[in-house]
């Protein structure tokens, strides 16, 4: 670390690499958000009253040019999360370290932060300025980020060729004038024009038609490895995250249920609510239909979750020392589950044949 | 699946050559051009497609849920022998509701947040029923133990607000289902709730459709759950059902090239990593301005000069599978290799194990 330190005081480009490739691009320590509700006057006066809580202690890591894709359904505090790392909100608590350094702190003040972190939200035409034309759009960025005006909207005209929107036609034009998908396109193309390290992608193609998201996937693969990106993938759909992610993390409620590589988390989900998650997938098999619903009823409130495991309400699995303690993330094998069943001595029934399995293997 | 006996009974819903054109804009909108149309009773219909393919307006078409005076609808719609485009304003009161009634994608919309649930579903039953109000509360009840809501005597007096997505749209099949009625309208029904929700609410409307005999028109964009619940597939494209038959045979055996395409287009199950998808270039055409030809000549794989010329009829594939397209011997060809790809990489697969 005081390496580090000492780079920085003889100004090289903040950029560079720490601690090689192995060194992950972002920690997140412990990060908390709740939300407030109003509260009564009596309320104010005590100091108490109901707290959303929207993220509650989550800590995950992202590798330099991986895509780390989150999955989980409203209310699990995925969209809070990614509005957390971009510092669009506040954090309750806890730290995010990017490239070594930790965020809003003296060697990474937010604004430069930012320009490392670029986010492409889903509703494409709310997140774009209607009175400016798509080219302006995509050249303001550098600019506020001290890039000269003529250089900026040659980096704009690039970027929409990129994205296969000819500048020539669209350069000009209003994002009223252009389909939900070359709206994406363009929103893609804006958070690529500061030259960021790490793209926050927040149910980017949810809202597109299967036919353009294939379109805007195929092209969200080719800019990574052409510009080297890290992606952060939010999404509600299983397959896409799956298609898509090198690792994939499971959430619920405002915790981390389950991390892990892509393949081996949807070929054997360890988390009782990842097998129910995947299992609620439609099979696209007209002779295998779904004949029972894996869970009963809706996620629970974050409001007042539920006390101990956060999904003991709705598992299949859920013993009495379930409501009572809190499982915490445990690794095994590039793996984490925050599941009692995987953690040795946790006082559920299944932890010890699981700790068995585990010794014979 | 006892479609081919049902058939034999006149369909409760047909639709002929159904034109929808919207005046309200610079230029008129053709949204619906020529659809045709027939659910059996007990049977239920997916009709698939993007958005701006024509499926919402098709379906709200069945309900006449358009604005009269900016709307063009031609054609003919009979549902349960009721001619709809012809009924009076308190005549179609009467058939909404009774004979058809509709379920929505966003409930919190669709119902009325100043009265409790109960009330609603009340006010609907004694609207078209001479019975007290005791009396239809009780229905209520029942509607909502059929709907499986948990302490259903509680919920009926919750605001629609109160209640959790997944509750809501249980709420709103209950009041689609006060009067008894025969055909079910479904648009996007679990489009907006989660995917362990989702397939709660599909696994309902398959049970609801078998114990009520409901004919069902499922409007949707997601094949997956189309396939949970359909017992046939229209799949729909620029105005027009381009491709329509029983779902095993649609699913496994699509033969227009849009079809065909969406299904390739899916990131689906274990995907080789780093694998292309296969995109439809191009986007949908616009409806102020249609082609003569094909609408989906200018983004197919298989386009020939004859395309461009004039609007394919249907083709018959038989056992009801028909398609709308010249080249349905291109795409035959072309499920066929896939297939056979997809057994070699099997064996392949199989091999190196």
């Amino acid at each position: 670390m005081s390496i580090g330190i000492s780079i920085e005081h003889i100004g090289v480009a903040a950029d560079s690499d720490r601690g090689g490739p192995a060194q992950p691009l972002l920690t997140v320590n412990g990060l908390v958000k709740h939300f407030d509700l109003k509260k009564g006057f009596v309320d104010t006066v005590m100091g108490r009253g109901k707290v959303v809580r929207a993220v509650d202690g989550v800590d995950f890591r992202i590798l330099k040019g991986e895509t780390l894709g989150v999955v989980g359904e409203s209310g699990c505090g995925k969209s809070t999360t990614a509005r957390l790392l971009m510092h669009l909100i506040d954090p309750s608590a806890g730290e995010i370290v990017f490239n070594g350094e930790t965020v809003g702190s003296p060697a990474l003040p937010l604004r430069e932060y930012r320009r490392q972190v670029q986010m492409v939200f889903q509703d494409s035409y709310s997140s774009l300025n209607p009175r400016l034309t798509i080219q302006d759009s995509i050249a303001f960025g550098p600019q506020v980020h001290g890039v000269p005006k003529q250089e900026a909207i040659t980096r704009a005209r690039n970027l929409l060729e990129r994205v296969g929107l000819e500048p020539r036609r669209f350069a000009g034009r209003y994002p009223h004038e252009l389909s939900g998908g070359q709206r994406q396109r363009v929103n893609i193309a804006r958070a690529l024009a500061c030259e960021p390290r790490l793209v926050i992608l927040d149910e980017a193609v949810s809202a597109l038609d299967k036919s353009v998201e294939a379109q805007v996937l195929n092209l969200l693969m080719d800019l990574k490895e052409e510009f080297g990106l890290t992606y952060l993938f939010i999404s509600h759909d299983l397959h896409v995250a799956r298609y898509i992610s090198d690792r994939v993390m499971v959430m619920y409620l405002g915790k981390v249920a389950e991390t892990g590589p892509a393949e081996a988390l949807f070929e054997q989900p360890l988390h009782p609510y990842t097998r129910a998650l995947l299992s609620s997938m439609p099979s696209m098999d007209p002779d295998r239909r779904t004949e029972e619903a894996a869970l009963a009823g809706d996620p629970p409130n974050p409001i007042d979750p539920p006390p101990g495991c956060r999904f003991h309400t709705r598992c299949p699995l859920a013993e009495a020392v379930c409501s009572q303690r809190a499982p915490s993330l445990k690794t095994r094998q590039r793996r984490e589950t925050a599941c009692l069943i995987h953690e040795p001595g946790s006082g559920h029934s299944h932890a010890a044949a699981v700790a068995a399995a585990v010794h014979a293997s | 699946m006892n479609t081919a006996s049902r058939a034999d009974s006149a369909p409760i819903v047909s639709v002929r050559d159904l034109r929808v054109t919207f005046n309200g804009g610079k230029k008129p909108v053709s949204a619906v051009n020529g659809v045709d149309l027939s659910v059996a009773r007990g049977e239920t219909v997916a009709l698939i497609g993007e958005s701006g393919s024509g499926k919402s307006v098709t379906l709200r078409s069945l309900l006449r849920l358009h604005p009269e005076r900016r709307t063009r609808i031609e054609g003919r719609i009979e549902v349960a022998g009721e001619d709809v485009l012809a009924l009076g304003s308190r005549a179609l009161a009467d058939y909404r509701g009774r004979v058809a009634s509709m379920i929505f994608q966003e409930p919190l919309l669709a119902l009325d947040p100043v009265y409790t649930v109960g009330q609603q579903i009340v006010e609907s039953i004694r609207r078209h029923e001479r019975i007290s109000p005791a009396e239809a509360r009780k229905r209520a009840l029942e509607l909502f133990e059929r709907v499986r809501i948990p302490s259903p005597e509680r919920r009926l007096d919750a605001y629609p607000h109160e209640m959790s997505g997944g509750m809501r749209q249980r709420a709103m099949i209950a009041l689609a289902l006060a009067c008894r009625p025969q055909v079910l309208l479904a648009d996007e029904p679990t489009t907006a709730l989660d995917a362990t929700v989702q397939i709660q609410i599909l696994l309902l409307l398959r049970e609801l459709q078998r114990e009520l005999g409901l004919a069902i028109v499922f409007v949707t964009h997601d094949m997956g759950a189309a396939v949970e619940v359909a017992d046939r597939f229209a799949v729909m494209y620029a105005g027009r059902i381009v491709e329509e038959g029983p779902t095993r045979e649609v699913i496994r055996n699509p033969r227009h090239p849009y079809t065909l395409a969406l299904m390739q287009a899916r990131a689906d199950g274990a995907m080789e990593k780093g694998a292309r998808l296969a995109s439809i270039p191009g986007a949908p055409p616009d409806l102020a301005q249609l082609p003569t030809g094909c609408a989906f000549a200018e983004r197919c794989t298989f386009v020939q000069p004859a395309c461009l010329q004039s609007r394919p009829e249907a083709v018959e594939l038989g056992g009801g599978h028909r398609a709308r397209c010249l080249r349905t011997d291109a795409t035959a060809q072309a499920v066929a290799q896939s297939a056979r790809a997809t057994a070699n990489t099997s064996i392949l697969l199989t091999e190196t194990a």
